[in-house]
């Protein structure tokens, strides 16, 4: 009963979000079945669509967990976006900085690193760069929070877009190839990329960039799970969410509570580095996001703020995500921008209904 | 120095100001009534997507700006119903208008006109007028914050607004109609923060493209925050962002000893900075309205 209770409201949620959606589709001029056809029907056909939609499932699921750890402990990491972008600059740093990264520019051979560590010490360090540049990054407005009293919701907006400068600063000046017209870095070195699932399955063509950072996200939902319901620390940090002035009465401070919720929020969002850096384009992109971020607090809402939800959740967007491709493509006058719109509508009517259904 | 100091700076910080100005003075009648509003970039897209589509059908800007503003009034009803009536989480709904105005404006741009998200050029002679350099909506805008100051302060609507956000219980109690005062509130700022996004689109350019606020709703938000939600300083605090905005312009031909340009990321991040410092009460401490973020349920 309870379970059903709590699938009930994002069930609604994605409902009314398509029936919204599908009276724009109707003024707009297209058929709404045709176009949901569309959108809903093009990530399992293939190995190369599952590959496809289980890629960009896989930031989401990072981000997902993140806003879901931090509300636990009843604070809104908007800044998930803002930890993603220092974590894969920093991520990148290191693959270039010890991986040997030699770049050809104008005929001669630049040296961009300072040595050359071989894979099985490279892929940890950088793994570990992500979570901690993220974690970092995070734990700024927990510390402001829990020291000055100060609003994290604020504190994460600005730190967005003081991180989104601050990395787009480092590689227009430092780390981007002179001669290249797009904003990213040099290339991260050869040892630092993780394996592709692409590779290993029979069948789902190699470009698909589904890499090993999935498995991962999918580890990481296990032990969220365990951390947030099996340990003493989880279960610290959900009181402070649940009454902190109750948990402080029992001995629990809230304040460390809400720098440790935002370290470990921060260190999720910084994971989305992993399969972007060193398993999608090998460096660092400056527009790589494309809002992953402020995504995962959809992901997180719609999932309950369960890792099983988040999972299912970023599933779920991931499906949007392909379909809108051809959406675009396919139909007379519906572009992508849709799925947009129903992420949306399925925020607002998540967040309008949660209240609702408390009653 | 002193070839960056000009009169052109001077008219510059005013034009990037504007649209500060009238969004943030939107969000302090939203967040003086004791609702959050994360969502004043969304209700800038709003104002920026429809006054362009107007304007450019109809060819009359005051039109385009009238339907702007009545879109942002719109939606902002939206999000106000969302808020109040549903109780959702205030920055979460917020942040759900924000995205669903990158989404439904580009949308709606590739449906009507065939492009990628944005609108079609609008003649140079449609856009709205400007006296002596000074566009009319940066005249409106200036107009705005001592008209401001008298409604909040020096009005019956302004005292039941301030007692809303500071304990609705009481002014409940003292017969307000909390909710209903809410509304009107949260729909101003949709006016308001909508006018401000139309400058955008048929002031300072002439089309509307995607996303083309560009994080002025949350510099809005900053600027609010730096002024402690009080009209006159929230003129001299959009003044100072938008004066480092115009720096930008300069900036980009001088060059430091070592021959590189100043990078502008560093200039760009200082109303952030400044708002994280604030708020963390290092420079005098910036109290929020007491109710701010809290639906309320009258009590039976």
């Amino acid at each position: 009963m309870k379970i059903l209770r709590e699938i009930l409201s994002p069930l609604l949620a994605v409902l009314a979000a398509f029936i919204v959606g599908g009276i724009i589709i109707l003024l707009i001029g297209d058929n709404p079945f045709e176009t949901y056809r569309l959108l809903l029907g093009n990530s399992f056909g293939s190995l190369k669509d599952i590959g496809y939609m289980l890629f960009y499932a896989t930031p989401l699921i990072f981000t997902g967990l993140a806003v879901a750890v931090a509300f636990r402990c009843g604070l809104l990491n908007i800044g998930a976006e803002g930890q993603l972008y220092v974590a894969a600059f920093a991520t990148a740093w290191v693959g270039i900085k010890f991986g040997g990264t030699i770049v050809n520019v104008f005929g001669k051979d630049v040296d961009y690193s300072w040595m050359s560590l071989p894979s099985i010490l490279l892929v940890p360090l950088c793994i570990l760069t992500a979570v901690v540049a993220g974690g970092i990054w995070g734990m700024i407005p927990g510390i402001l929070k829990a020291k000055f009293g100060s609003h994290e919701v604020i504190n994460t907006i600005m730190l967005n877009f003081i991180a989104i400068a601050l990395v787009s600063y480092l590689t227009q000046y430092h780390y981007k190839v002179p001669g290249d017209a797009i904003l990213q870095t040099a290339p991260i070195g050869e040892a630092a990329h993780i394996p592709r699932i692409s590779q290993m399955i029979p069948g789902m063509p190699e470009f698909v960039p589904l890499s090993v950072a999935f498995l991962l996200a999918i580890l990481m939902c296990v032990l969220v799970y365990i951390f947030l319901w099996k340990t003493k620390w989880g279960f610290e940090l959900r009181a402070v969410g649940e009454n902190p002035s109750a948990a402080e009465y029992g001995g629990i401070s809230p304040k460390k509570q809400i720098i440790i919720a935002m370290t470990i929020s921060g260190g999720l969002a910084g994971m989305v580095a992993i399969g972007e850096v060193l398993g999608n384009r090998y460096l660092y992109y400056h527009d790589f996001s494309g809002e992953v971020g402020f995504l995962g607090i959809a992901v997180a809402l719609l999932g309950r703020n369960h890792p099983l939800g988040v999972f299912l959740a970023a599933i779920f967007f991931a499906i949007l995500s392909r379909g809108g491709i051809f959406v675009d493509a396919f139909t007379n006058y519906v572009s992508k921008d849709l799925v947009e719109v129903l992420q949306a509508v399925v925020i607002l009517f998540v967040a309008s209904l949660q209240r609702f259904s408390k009653r | 120095m002193s070839e960056i100091l000009t009169l052109s700076l001077i008219f510059s910080t005013i034009r990037f100001a504007t649209p500060l100005i009238l969004a943030a003075l939107g969000g302090m009648f939203s967040e003086r009534s004791g609702v959050i509003n994360i969502a004043l970039e969304g209700l800038m897209l709003a104002g920026a997507f429809t006054a362009a589509v107007i304007t450019y059908e109809s060819g009359n800007p005051f039109l385009g700006l009238l339907c702007g503003m009545g879109a942002g009034a719109l939606l902002a009803f939206i999000y106000a119903i969302a808020c109040i009536k549903f109780e959702a989480d205030q920055v979460v709904a917020g942040f759900g208008i924000n995205i669903l105005m990158l989404g439904l404006p580009a949308l709606l741009s590739s449906a009507i006109y065939d492009s990628a998200g944005s609108t079609e050029q609008i003649d140079q002679a449609n856009l709205l007028p400007e006296f002596f350099g000074l566009n009319v909506v940066s005249v409106l805008a200036f107009l705005l914050v001592p008209i401001c100051w008298y409604a909040l302060y020096k009005t019956p609507f302004g005292l039941r607004l301030r007692a809303t956000g500071e304990n609705p219980a009481a002014a409940d109690a003292a017969g307000i109609n909390v909710n209903r005062l809410r509304y009107t509130a949260v729909v101003l700022s949709g006016i308001l923060a909508a006018a401000g996004g139309a400058y955008l689109s048929i002031g300072q350019s002439s089309l509307f493209t995607r996303g083309m606020t560009a994080g002025r709703g949350f510099i809005a938000l900053a600027a609010l925050i730096f002024a402690k939600w009080k009209p006159v300083p929230v003129l001299f605090a959009c003044l100072f962002f938008g004066f480092m905005e115009a720096l930008t312009i300069p900036l980009a031909n001088v060059k430091l000893a070592s021959g590189e340009n100043i990078p502008v990321q560093f200039i760009q991040i200082i109303p952030y900075v400044i708002t994280i410092i604030v708020l963390a009460g290092f420079i005098g401490r910036s109290r929020a309205p007491k109710a701010l973020g809290i639906p309320y349920r009258k009590e039976k």
